[in-house]
Parts: structure tokens; C-alpha cells; sequence
């Protein structure tokens, strides 16, 4: 449990918050996928933490990202944190995305929305350790496309909005960018239907696919076994056994 | 620095504060953040004969200044619990206590013998009062009759400290603290959950997959003073009290109206060293008052 200071509050748009934290310590270690249990202050209808994955990383500044979308009370309290005000945070929290087996894989990185979030830390390690990686960014329309120059940085970008206001029109797992490669890892985060689509494509493809969960938490930390998802090895805490998870070990009907 | 030893019938507490079944794991999964020994006891998440999956998601909601669960007893079974858990748990410098639960008084009784022959293990909490199972749990501990029946089953096979766990739901919660005390119990604790549900209106559905669930956090604290205050009066064994405890003040008042000792639960979700804030700002009551011992607060409640 840390006080993270707020750097910046970048508003990218008025329904999604990038919040720039550094700490007074050096950040421990952190994984791709791993998340956070933000306290929220100041807010009467907010109870438990809220937990919100880890967007970025910089060691070299000390510099932790998340990216928040209001939600509800809780999440529109965090975009209004301001420069300078302390920020509470349990964390590293869960399991990490696994490095494909072989540097020559064909990566896929799928985003949907703010799921993005735990992907550009994911594509910067993977850049970092030498895979090439492919991302697949969707939104319902431009405004819910996020932080396209930040993943630029780190392999070939591919977007869909649904409205085709930016991208491809239509879903992701519509984009034609699935026609005409060979994936054999696929990774991806956003709205559950969006998951299952695309973990019904990599099973189709014979890819590696691991999907990041968001189920509901109190704890984070295993205590509760609030937050269970049905696996193949029965109820499962998403918070300590996830957020990443194998799609072969999920009881999807996929 | 004030006295916090205190006694709960065979049981011996560095200090009064204790985590609640449910919140707090077995000990371990809080052991990277506080130190464990500084703790009065952990009872451990909720114990049945056999091994339950507990029920489906969605389990929680967040509500005004708390939540609700329906987790539902997911834990592994006593056998489990004896070869894989107590050989990680036993070597903690603190009182390590088992919730127990069933859907039967021969499930209860069974369980009970085993854990009887645990060495570290000084005591029980005979967990009657579940809401979120459909058979037994909170059926046993919503009549007088039922409660006393397991109660008195349990302590035949059971020779160490039996405390048992009272649920809210109930009309009159001193007859049942009276009902398992005349069977011999130990001690009582209490609160449990109480009974709640909760609505998403846009989807015109329940939020939980079992439509109602226990509630707990500081939306239950009155109740819970209320029901301990009334218990205490009641009943001659000491009462161990619980319900939306967040800091050394509520837990104070806890102490006032008349709990031996408390127990933190929902708070741990929130802030996962509270306990010890909690053992730490009660010194400083006692300090600060004048009290030599925490034992001189107990039930000290000027009405």
C-alpha cells in the first residue's frame, strides 16, 4: 500500500482521465497486467477501491500511468483528482500476460474501449524484449479511440470504430487485418462479448489466446472471493489467479 | 501503554482485535502487508465438511457505505483445510480460529471432531447464521430450538473455546444468545450479514446471481451496537462484537456497550492493515482516558 502522488491529470476526453502518478519511493517491480486497488477519497457513495489496470510504467521517471474511464461515482471522483493530490494504491496486484515462446510469433494485442489500458504496458515490454507486435484497437466512435500515438510507439496500430468515424467500420474481430495474417498469440482486453469474439477467433486460427478479466472486487487480494470466475479448475479469483487467463481454461461457450 | 491482554473463556488475546471469517483469507494473503502477531486472532474464512464451489457470479454489490456478498461458503473442506492449510497457518503467533459451517448437525459435529485434535487451533466459531447457503447456515441459527440442537451436538465432540456466531435476522436476538449459552457455548460473537438485496433498474434485474445476499460495512454499525449492547446484557459468557467496525473508535464503542473483544471485517477490503490501527488508536483511548487496561472499558457504557 503506497501514496502515489498525482503528476498530471491528463483529460483526453470528458468521459476518459490519464492520471500521470509518481512516488516520493521508487516504484516496486511491476508486471504487464498487473492492476491496482485505487482508494477513493472524498466521495459519500463510494465505498471499496476500485480496481484499475496498469496502463504504463516508467522507471526511468518514476512515473505510473492509469487510465480511467467515469464510469460511476468512484471513477469520476478519480478524474478529478488535480495535480499534486496523493492517491492510495494496493499494488502490483494479479498474474501478468505470458511472452509468447518464440521472438518470431506473429502478436496481436486487442483492445476494446478502455480496455486498452493493460495493453500498452504489454506492447511496450513486448517491444522492450524484442517482438514485433501488431494491435487492434476498437471504440464505438473516434472519442472512445485512446492513445493511438502511444501504441505507434511500439508496433503496427489497426483500428475499427463502430460508427466509422476513424478506422475500419465495425468490430474488431471484423477488421481485415484477421483475413490476412497468422497470428499465433493473441492477447486482448475490453468488453466481455468483445472477448469472447476474439477468443472464438483465436480458437478458430489455433492461436495462444489470453484475455484479461474485470469482474467486480472488494478486496483484490484473494480474502473475499468476490470477484470468482468459473474455470476448468472451479471458482477462480480473478484478482490473485487473473486478471489474465488462458481462454482454454475459462468455461466460455465460445 | 495500557494493558490489552484480554481473556474470552479459555481464549488468551494479546489485544481485542480480531479479523472477521471471510475478509481476511486465512492470514497469509495479509502477511505482505502488516505483521500478522500483532493481532489479537483471525478467524479464518468459513469452514464446511466438504469442499463447496460456493455460488455463481455475480457476488458482490456495492452499496451506501457497504456491501453486500453471496459468496457461499466457497472454501475447500475441513479435510483440505488440516492437510494443506493448518501447516501454513499454525506457526502465526496469534490465535488462529475456524469457522465453522453446515448444512447438517452430523456435517457440524463431524468437523468439529476433527478440528478438536488441532493443536493450534484453541477455538471455534460455530457459524449459524450464513445467509447465503440455502440449506443450513443461517436455518440453524434463526430459532431457538435449531440453535440450541447444534449448539449442544458440537460441544459433546468440541472441548475447547466454542464460540458461536449470531445472525441478525432474527426478532429477538438475546433468546438466541441465551438459547446456545444454556447449551454451552463459550462466547458469543455477532453480527453477521444482514439479509439484503440490490437492483440494477436499466437491466430490471438483481445484481446478484442469488437475488439476496449479507450486508456488512458501516451501513451496519448501529445495528450491530444495538444488537451487542442487548446481547451483553443478556447473557453471561463474554461477547465478541462485529459489524461495520472502520477504525479504533468504532471499535471502542463496540467495547462500551459491552464486547470482550471485536472483530474487523468489511474494513479490510478497503484498507488491508486497518487491524493494527485499530490495536494501535484503542492504546491510545485507554491512554488517553486513564484506563490502565482495556478490560476497565468493557460494558463501562454510562446510560
Amino acid at each position: 500500500m503506497l501514496d502515489l502522488i498525482i503528476k498530471e491529470n491528463k483529460q483526453l476526453s470528458d468521459q476518459y482521465s490519464l492520471l500521470i502518478l509518481t512516488s516520493p519511493v521508487k516504484l516496486p517491480e511491476i508486471l504487464p497486467g498487473q492492476f491496482a486497488e485505487v482508494r477513493v477519497d472524498n466521495s459519500p457513495t463510494t465505498f471499496l477501491r476500485r480496481p484499475i489496470s496498469i496502463n504504463y510504467v516508467n522507471y526511468a521517471t518514476n512515473e505510473l500511468w492509469l487510465l480511467i474511464q467515469k464510469v460511476g461515482d468512484g471513477t469520476r471522483k478519480l478524474c478529478e483528482l488535480k495535480t499534486g493530490d496523493v492517491c492510495n494504491l494496493v499494488f502490483p496486484l494479479g498474474n501478468s500476460f505470458t511472452l509468447p515462446a518464440d521472438k518470431k510469433s506473429q502478436v496481436l494485442l486487442v483492445g476494446g474501449g478502455v480496455g486498452i489500458a493493460p495493453l500498452l504496458f504489454w506492447g511496450s515490454y513486448l517491444n522492450e524484449h524484442g517482438y514485433a507486435c501488431n494491435f487492434l484497437l476498437g471504440g464505438r466512435s473516434k472519442s472512445n479511440l485512446l492513445q493511438i500515438s502511444e501504441f505507434e510507439r511500439f508496433g503496427n496500430v489497426f483500428t475499427t470504430t463502430e460508427n466509422g468515424s476513424y478506422g475500419e467500420r465495425g468490430f474488431v474481430t471484423q477488421h481485415s487485418c484477421l483475413n490476412d495474417s497468422n497470428f499465433d498469440y493473441i492477447y486482448a482486453c475490453g468488453p466481455t462479448p468483445m472477448m469472447k469474439a476474439v477468443a472464438a477467433y483465436a480458437a478458430r486460427i489455433k492461436a495462444n489466446c489470453e484475455v484479461s478479466l474485470e469482474n467486480t472486487m472488494a478486496c483484490g487480494i484473494g480474502a473475499c472471493l468476490c470477484c470468482v470466475t468459473d474455470t476448468t479448475e472451479g471458482h477462480l479469483c480473478v484478482c490473485t489467479e487473473g486478471p489474465i487467463f488462458n481462454i482454454t481454461k475459462l468455461k466460455w461457450q465460445i | 501503554m495500557a494493558n490489552l491482554n484480554i481473556n474470552i473463556g479459555k481464549l488468551q488475546l494479546k489485544n481485542p482485535v480480531m479479523t472477521a471469517s471471510g475478509t481476511f483469507g486465512y492470514g497469509p494473503e495479509f502477511s505482505d502487508f502488516m505483521d500478522l502477531s500483532r493481532i489479537g486472532g483471525i478467524f479464518v474464512k468459513g469452514t464446511t465438511l466438504r469442499e463447496r464451489q460456493g455460488n455463481p457470479y455475480p457476488r458482490m454489490a456495492e452499496t451506501p457505505s457497504g456491501m453486500l456478498n453471496a459468496v457461499g461458503l466457497q472454501n475447500k473442506g475441513t479435510e483440505y483445510f488440516i492437510n494443506h492449510i493448518y501447516p501454513n497457518v499454525n506457526s502465526i503467533d496469534t490465535n488462529i480460529l475456524v469457522n465453522l459451517s453446515g448444512s447438517t448437525i452430523e456435517d457440524y459435529v463431524e468437523a468439529a471432531r476433527m478440528l478438536n485434535e488441532l493443536e493450534k487451533i484453541p477455538g471455534i466459531e460455530l457459524n449459524i447464521s450464513c445467509p447465503n447457503v440455502k440449506e443450513g447456515g443461517m436455518a440453524f441459527g434463526t430459532s431457538c430450538s435449531s440453535a440450541a440442537k447444534v449448539v449442544k451436538a458440537v460441544r459433546t465432540v468440541y472441548k475447547k473455546e466454542l464460540i458461536v456466531k449470531l445472525s441478525p435476522n432474527v426478532t429477538d436476538i438475546s433468546e438466541i444468545a441465551l438459547a446456545v449459552e444454556a447449551e454451552g457455548a463459550d462466547s458469543v460473537s455477532l453480527i453477521n450479514t444482514l439479509l439484503g438485496m440490490a437492483i440494477d433498474s436499466e437491466k430490471r434485474k438483481p445484481i446478484l446471481s442469488t437475488v439476496t445476499g449479507g450486508l456488512s460495512g458501516p451501513a451496519v454499525k448501529p445495528i450491530a451496537l444495538r444488537m451487542v449492547w442487548q446481547v451483553a446484557q443478556a447473557v453471561k459468557i463474554p461477547v465478541i462484537g462485529l459489524g461495520g467496525i472502520m477504525n479504533a473508535g468504532d471499535a471502542i464503542e463496540f467495547i462500551l456497550a459491552g464486547a470482550s473483544a471485536i472483530q474487523i471485517g468489511t474494513a479490510n477490503f478497503i484498507d488491508p492493515t486497518v487491524s493494527i490501527t485499530v490495536v494501535d488508536g484503542i492504546n491510545d483511548y485507554l491512554d488517553r482516558h486513564g484506563f490502565q487496561s482495556v478490560s476497565d472499558i468493557i460494558g463501562a457504557l454510562e446510560v
